[in-house]
């Protein structure tokens, strides 16, 4: 079960550059993309809109990614192993970015079980035309009130089924590594999931209404550009899109060749995103222009997002659509490889961590990682009061784990550790297009300036009135006791020991990378690996 | 469509799709080394 990871093994890698940049769109598009987006950017001022997305891309979004790529590759480790090699005192940043992912995959895999189910749904009508929201809420998650009964502990086997089915999936996926695992299932599911999209904006397209719809998410209003919630809305849209500053992008820009172009893939991942994202945008308004003319209503009347837009907006369109079921298969389907591919780069957070930390195979790391996971996740996440956990845990992650941990990211590495013109150097030694004093600024300034404002709206708007008005024990638990619990257990695991299996102790390939990057001489290496000859014996 | 709606889309598909397909010929233009790496394990 725990086999080590043989001293002289070389550390994974994907296959090709390519390889490595679908994984990274693969991760970077998820649920938000589809579900989230449409919305942000027709309450922020539609077609005015794109001004300070754009602005948060190219400034804060951008500048991020590089920065994420330049540690992963850099320090060549997980999280913890690559914060750690940057300097030992930045370790618990490491595990505290670790501990979010588990956050996260808990309740991650159980939208994905749901969208998994809907597009069986859909084949069916299942839900019955005009009872959709009863259906969702009422037959299928049978929700139950935390304010009344606490956590429930009563199994939904509807839920439950194809949550096992999901976790059955990522685990074998994980095991299987990170070129024939990670890097095979994103050269399947993103081409294919492409594919399914704008098969299904066409068709939205052709649906009555679909015009009035993108004209409501594309006529601007040019005066949403001076609140400035709508520009924050950009800033922190961007940062939880591209998937940046919680650990993804350094585990996987870690198992990249050494000579690879990390600006100019950035720059693919990036856009490639925001492609999906614009893409999204038109078929989702495509719809619901159609939703909106079925109703007799305006668009404004029916735009929603998150939930209610996947599991009650969507139903409509395909109870009343010609086409519908088509239309749903496809929404859902794709909302489902969105969400495994996005999975997957949670998880491989975990797992890398815990092979680096503890020197085991890769298969031994991913049981012991996920099973435990998985385990957790159905406990919480099958039961009636799903829901109610799966909100909270969500806002509170999102607003002060990831959030928080890139604000002191940001903070520690560039003030603190003074590393950006390392970084800087790293990056522009291997890659078509050089940043300098300009990205330095904007990861150093104005990414924090943006972080803290965003953190600080959503300390007191949390603050100011209970979120979702769930009991104060609940959001006590589930909310801030959470957050407080990831921090404190971020510092504890930084302080536990590195297995002398572990690459933190003998990389014999790192102690070569550093030789031919000129950070150590080779004697230096010698004597480095002497000492820790005579520590083991 | 109003005209402006129209105008908007066509900015917002031009620029991030356009910036696409400008990072993907910048990748083309320098392609992958080969050949500098050891292979990655078969089994692990």
């Amino acid at each position: 079960m725990t086999a080590p990871v043989n001293k002289s093994t070389p550390r994974e890698s994907f296959g090709s550059r390519n390889v490595f940049i679908l994984s990274a769109i693969g991760s970077a598009v998820g649920l938000g993309n589809i579900w989230r987006f449409p919305y942000v950017a027709y309450e922020g001022g539609g077609g005015a809109f794109l001004i300070p997305y754009l602005c948060a891309l190219l400034t804060a979004g951008i500048p991020l990614l590089f920065f994420d790529y330049a540690i992963g590759h850099r320090h060549r480790g997980s999280a913890p192993l690559a914060f750690r090699r940057m300097h030992r005192a930045a370790e618990p940043l490491g595990w505290w970015q670790v501990l979010i992912c588990v956050v996260i995959s808990v309740y991650y895999a159980v939208i994905i079980a749901w969208s998994a189910m809907y597009t069986w749904f859909s084949a069916q009508l299942t839900w019955g035309k005009g009872n959709e929201n009863d259906f969702f809420f009422v037959d299928f998650l049978q929700m139950g009130d935390v304010s009344e009964g606490g956590i429930s502990t009563e199994f939904v086997p509807q839920v439950g089924v194809p949550l096992i089915a999901v976790w059955l999936v990522v685990i074998v996926i994980m095991a299987l590594g990170v070129k024939r695992g990670i890097g095979a299932a994103n050269m399947v599911l993103m081409p294919l999931l492409t594919l399914m999209f704008v098969v299904l904006v066409v068709q939205s397209l052709f649906l009555p209404g679909a015009l009035d719809g993108l004209n409501a998410f594309f006529t601007p209003d040019w005066q949403a550009l001076a609140d400035p919630a709508v520009w924050a809305a950009a800033y922190g849209h961007i940062f939880f899109s591209l998937s940046v500053a919680f650990g993804i992008m350094v585990t996987y820009s870690s198992y990249l060749k050494r000579k690879t172009d990390l600006t100019g893939s950035g720059l693919v991942v990036a856009f490639a995103n925001s492609s999906f994202e614009i893409l999204a945008g038109i078929g989702v308004f495509a719809a619901l222009g159609f939703m909106a003319a079925a109703q007799g209503t305006e668009v404004a009347g029916v735009a929603t997002s998150g939930i209610g837009l996947a599991f009650i907006a969507f139903p409509t369109i395909v109870s009343n659509a010609a086409g519908g079921s088509i239309i749903g298969v496809l929404f859902f389907g794709a909302l489902v490889f969105a969400g495994v591919t996005s999975l997957i780069s949670v998880l491989e957070v975990i797992v890398a961590a815990l092979q680096d930390k503890l020197g085991w195979s890769r298969i031994a790391t991913t049981l012991v990682v996920s099973v435990p996971l998985a385990m957790i996740s159905l406990a919480l996440f099958s039961t009636t009061t799903a829901l109610a956990v799966l909100d909270t845990a969500d806002a509170f992650v999102n607003a002060f784990g990831i959030m928080a941990v890139a604000f002191v990211t940001v903070i520690v590495v560039a003030w603190v550790l003074h590393k950006l013109p390392a970084l800087q150097s790293h990056l522009n030694k291997r890659s078509s297009f050089t940043v300098g004093l300009l990205w330095r600024s904007l990861v150093g300034v104005l990414a924090p300036v943006v972080l803290g404002y965003l953190l600080l709206t959503e300390l007191i708007s949390k603050i100011a009135a209970p979120y979702g008005d769930y009991p104060g024990w609940f959001l006590w638990v589930f909310g801030w006791g959470m957050v407080i619990v990831l921090i404190v257990s971020g510092v504890l695991l930084s302080l536990l020991p590195w297995s002398e299996k572990s690459r933190a102790t003998q990389d014999p390939e790192y102690d070569e990378f550093l030789e031919l990057e000129g950070h150590r001489s080779q004697g230096a290496t010698e004597a480095r690996q002497a000492t820790e000859e005579r520590v083991s014996k | 469509m109003t005209p402006t709606a129209i105008v908007m889309m066509a900015v917002a598909i031009l620029t991030l799709w356009g910036g696409l397909i400008a990072g993907i010929v910048n990748l083309a233009k320098h392609p992958e080394e080969e050949g500098t790496e050891p292979m990655p394990p078969v089994e692990l």
